[in-house]
């Protein structure tokens, strides 16, 4: 059902973990779906994300989500990580089945959700990046009717 | 060679090396038409006909009481639809339970649809009928009630005479889903005023695409599925000749070794209930402790997502499944779940495990000692875990 790719990064995940004093931290989605992200990160005086941790409730392919998010912002500065799409996260791991699509929305807006945080304890305004969605489902579709 | 632990007997049985044999020659030997007037064919006539006795010698019922189909979901169908039709200028009411499979919800669902009005009757925290519950939602129009024996998730066994007497002093039928239940538990349609019982083959150790309706004599269904006139005219197609050789060799197998069985399978499964319970904190049994199948373990992991801990119990060579909203297609976790009162995280974090007469203590150390490495392993990265601690300190 997954590829290599995502089996390796939920096998051995990459930045698990926790950042003490973080510069920013991003916590989303919710209990009620099964899958929570949260992300730190340590971001410079010259804006260039140092280090970066992720902790997640989620399966598979959000645990693999995560990591190689994580994997792909790690030493890139503020503009760049908000490149990190959901699109970019996927085909970073060959793809995912489709209904474990809003895993890689997740990652992405955990990604920002954390650099809200950053740009709000430092007073700064991050071009480009919008407030957050808490709840990734929001405004999902509906499922198609059966019958 | 390397572990493999089949723990999903709920999801599918091993077909039994005698049931496969007692096949065989229904295919090549013996390929007949049961239908056909010459000599030959009634070779299969005969075979349909013998386990057609050893199911209802099992159940307590008369030969002709007993409707092949092609599986349990097709016999759920069959029982509610044909019911619904059949009684209609009786009544439009249907009483079900929250915790049925979705052969019967989603077959209540679309009866909806069509002017029926359906009362979903909640359980207790173990996962047991309200009887109190039930015997309100009755109305004069209440046509149907509809039960299963056992939960497919949870294990927990139905008050499946005491709602068969309702249902028999109210002069309603009673239908209920003993897919899980039968060959495991001993069943009895009279004692049990049972008037429709839905089973499937390979659910016990027999083939997959076979299981039978039981229709009580009087009841007045007719046939789902139109055409010739095999099974009293009640369900029209060639008969799946090895299919039925297939479920009676695995009923008399079932019948025959149940009570050895049970004593096995409750003895293991209590065995890894204590142990997961004991050494694993924020951990649950989902279910009835005690009244429960024999072959049935549901836990619900604080903390942890089940899809998570289905993969790497899969790398551990274990099969075992979950209601958390990954497994099931959906965004919701199992429905059997949120019934018991599971807050939606807790249902997320949920594993079934269901025995064979196979598997041994020695198979659950092995188990447990995985399932301990993983739960610790997922909840080192959970966030959830991390605040619960946080909020310890």
């Amino acid at each position: 059902m997954y590829s290599e790719k995502v089996m390796d990064h939920f096998n051995n995940p990459r930045n698990v973990g926790e950042i003490e004093n973080a510069s920013g931290v991003g916590t989303v989605g919710n209990a009620k779906c099964g899958d929570i992200m949260r992300i730190y990160l340590d971001i410079d005086d010259n804006g260039i994300i140092r280090d970066v941790k992720f902790k997640t409730f989620g399966c598979g392919a959000a645990v693999a989500t995560s990591s190689m998010a994580t994997e792909l912002v790690k030493g890139k500065n503020i503009q760049e990580a908000l490149q990190v799409t959901n699109k970019a996260v996927m085909e970073a791991l060959d793809g995912l089945p489709p209904v474990k699509v809003h895993c890689s929305l997740l990652a992405e807006e955990a990604i920002h959700a954390a650099l809200w945080d950053y740009a709000e304890k430092n007073g700064i305004k991050i071009e480009g990046l919008k407030r957050p969605k808490s709840d990734i489902h929001e405004g999902e579709e509906e499922e198609e009717e059966e019958y | 060679m390397a572990k493999f632990i089949y723990l999903d007997n709920a999801a599918t049985t091993k077909t039994a090396p005698e049931v496969v044999e007692a096949m065989l020659p229904y295919f090549t030997e013996y390929y007949g038409n049961p239908s056909s007037v010459y000599e030959f064919a009634g070779k299969s006539k005969a075979a349909i006909t013998k386990s057609r006795e050893i199911i209802a010698k099992a159940l307590g019922a008369a030969d002709n009481e007993i409707y092949f189909t092609a599986g349990g979901s097709e016999s759920d169908n069959w029982a509610l639809k044909a019911t619904a039709e059949a009684y209609e200028k009786k009544g439009k009411h249907i009483i079900t339970t929250k915790i049925e499979h979705h052969a019967i919800l989603h077959t209540a669902e679309y009866l909806e649809k069509r002017g029926f009005e359906i009362t979903y009757v909640g359980v207790d925290e173990n996962g047991t009928v309200k009887l109190d519950e039930l015997k309100k939602a009755i109305r004069p129009d209440t046509i149907l009630i509809s039960v299963m024996f056992a939960n497919n998730e949870i294990g927990t066994i139905q008050p499946i005479k005491e709602i068969g007497q309702i249902a028999h002093e109210k002069g309603i039928l009673f239908h209920t889903d003993a897919v899980q239940a039968f060959g495991q538990i001993p069943i009895n349609v009279d004692e049990c005023h049972i008037d429709m019982l839905s089973a499937s083959g390979h659910k016990l150790n027999g083939p997959k695409g076979i299981g039978f309706l039981y229709i009580r004599k009087g009841v007045k269904i007719r046939s789902f599925v139109h055409g010739g006139a095999q099974e009293r005219k009640r369900r029209a197609g060639t008969e799946n000749v090895p299919g039925i050789v297939g479920i009676g060799k695995a009923v008399e197998r079932a019948m025959a070794t149940m009570e050895e069985r049970t004593r096995h399978e409750t003895e293991v499964r209590d065995y890894l209930i204590d142990k997961i319970l004991k050494e694993i904190p924020y951990t649950r049994l989902n279910g009835h402790r005690t009244n429960r199948l024999p072959n049935n373990i549901n836990f619900s992991f604080q903390f942890i997502e089940g899809e998570s801990l289905l993969i790497m119990l899969d790398m551990d060579g274990i099969c075992g499944s979950s209601g958390s909203a990954c497994t099931s297609g959906s965004l919701d976790p199992s429905h059997v779940l949120l019934a018991i009162g599971l807050p939606h995280e807790i249902a997320h974090g949920s594993l079934r495990l269901t025995l064979s007469e196979e598997i041994t203590k020695e198979d659950m150390d092995y188990v447990a000692e995985s399932i301990k490495k993983i739960v610790e392993r997922l909840r080192s990265m959970s966030p959830l875990y991390e605040d619960f601690v946080k909020k310890q300190k």
